[in-house]
């Protein structure tokens, strides 16, 4: 079912607001030169996109001469937080940061809004449809249309809810055939 | 059997979860609250362990992708609040999770019930979907921070294990005649154990404002489940109540078995990591 009428399209102004908040890139220089160390660890799941474009990358600090990183998990369970964490650990300790100590957080929780421009476009250019809009409140679960990330063909259909990892559903392309990998919104 | 006692066990390895990775104050939860948390953490473990013996076993393969991923998604509650529990006591979720006996578990019956066929799992997921929501819905608003993180995370994933469990309840409800009576059959042995996901008792008291008292869930949990049933041509059975107690740690037959599978590699290679 499309329920067109129901979604909700950001203005710009609100965009730059859940930019602020989705990538809170400090501006001290201590703290920005960690953060940029911690920005170049990619999802091990989907290595197109880097923890900074999923919105993953919470937290860069310095206190007394240590660095310090908060990343958040997408979903509750997803095993690929514990290769984030450790792959930050890896680059900063790299880049001259020996002590360097990263930390998992819950709040705010994670939520695909988050996702970068430049990740969405990377994610589509990956073969998996980034996240569509939001649908407002309503009544019934309305099933939005993902186009086809292979030929931009809205005929999709949802084959299952969930897929090969927890932010993923699975989708067929009704014209091209071929199946593929929907990012859900969450 | 020869297990080394709690105290004396140390988990290794990078990849457990310490307590300060996880948690978002660095504040040792009360007594009372790591109890609490463990509660619910058992609850997730336990279905969590049930519900991964479906994988390559389901109806079909987008079953054994959909299960798993509810499955783990109830891993990554339990180890939350077993992590945050475990802080209170100087333990890991390691220790918490394959280093207690069955009389330390502190999961609802519910959880512990055989999968049975594909329909008394979906009679038990729509069960426990629609109860966890409810959860943590109202414990998003927790005096706790820790314990309203988690949950705001997890109550985000239950509303989709609760579409899920109604997908399958009206496709099964309304399907064939075969479907139906698996139904039928699946809620009658499933029902017993609803009452007891609701019972208040002195923890609960005890921790006013942080957490959520399961007598306030009922009203809500009936309303949801029972338009559900009836839109699926189903009755809410009516009959016995099961005593319960897994609060207590009385379990039934089919904890024991659970825990066996679950703690073995870990009691037999104390500090194995993978």
């Amino acid at each position: 079912m499309v329920m067109t009428t129901m979604v909700q399209e950001r203005t710009p102004d609100e965009i730059a607001a859940d930019e602020r908040i989705a990538r809170p890139r400090p501006s001290d220089t201590a703290a920005r030169a960690v953060w940029d160390v911690a920005a170049t660890v990619c999802d091990p799941e989907l290595p197109v996109l880097t923890i900074e474009d999923l919105g993953v990358l919470r937290e860069a600090s310095v206190v007394a001469g240590v660095a310090h990183v908060s990343i958040t998990p997408t979903y509750s369970g997803c095993p690929a937080i514990a290769s984030m964490a450790t792959d930050v650990r890896t680059a900063l300790v790299a880049a001259g940061y020996p002590d360097a100590v990263v930390k998992t957080v819950l709040a705010p929780a994670w939520t695909s809004d988050w996702m970068s421009v430049e990740g969405r476009r990377k994610l589509k250019e990956f073969g998996i449809a980034p996240p569509v809009a939001r649908v407002g409140v309503c009544p019934i679960r309305a099933a939005i249309t993902v186009p086809c990330p292979q030929c931009g063909s809205r005929n999709t259909r949802q084959q299952s809810r969930f897929g090969a990892a927890p932010c993923r559903a699975l989708y067929v392309c009704q014209d091209c055939h071929e199946p593929f990998d929907y990012f859900k919104v969450h | 059997m020869n297990t080394p006692p709690v105290s004396t066990r140390t988990t290794g390895g990078d990849t457990a979860l310490t307590p300060e990775k996880i948690t978002v104050t660095a504040d040792k939860p009360a007594d009372a609250v790591a109890r609490y948390a463990l509660r619910l953490g058992d609850d997730a473990l336990i279905l969590a362990q049930r519900l991964g013996a479906w994988i390559a076993r389901a109806p079909e393969l987008e079953e054994d992708v959909a299960l798993a991923n509810i499955a783990l998604d109830q891993i990554g509650h339990a180890r939350s609040f077993l992590s945050y529990a475990a802080l209170a006591w100087d333990k890991t979720e390691d220790d918490l999770a394959y280093f207690r006996s069955e009389r330390e578990f502190t999961s609802l019956h519910l959880f512990e019930q055989p999968n049975g066929d594909f329909a008394r799992t979906i009679t038990r997921q729509l069960v426990a979907s629609h109860y966890q929501y409810e959860l943590y819905r109202r414990l998003t608003g927790s005096a706790d921070p820790t314990l309203a993180a988690i949950a705001a995370k997890a109550v985000k994933e239950v509303d989709y294990h609760r579409d899920h469990s109604v997908q399958w309840v009206l496709r099964l409800g309304i399907g064939t005649d075969e479907s139906h009576r698996r139904m039928v059959a699946g809620l009658a042995v499933t029902w017993p154990y609803v009452d007891e996901l609701f019972r208040d008792d002195p923890l609960i008291d005890e921790l006013e404002g942080i957490a959520v008292r399961p007598s306030e869930l009922r009203d809500d949990f009936d309303r949801i489940v029972g338009g559900v049933l009836n839109d699926a041509e189903l009755d809410v059975p009516a009959g016995f109540t099961a005593l319960g107690g897994g609060r207590d740690g009385v379990h039934s037959e089919y904890l024991g078995p659970i825990l066996a599978e679950m703690q073995v590699l870990a009691r037999e290679h104390p500090g194995a990591n993978w």
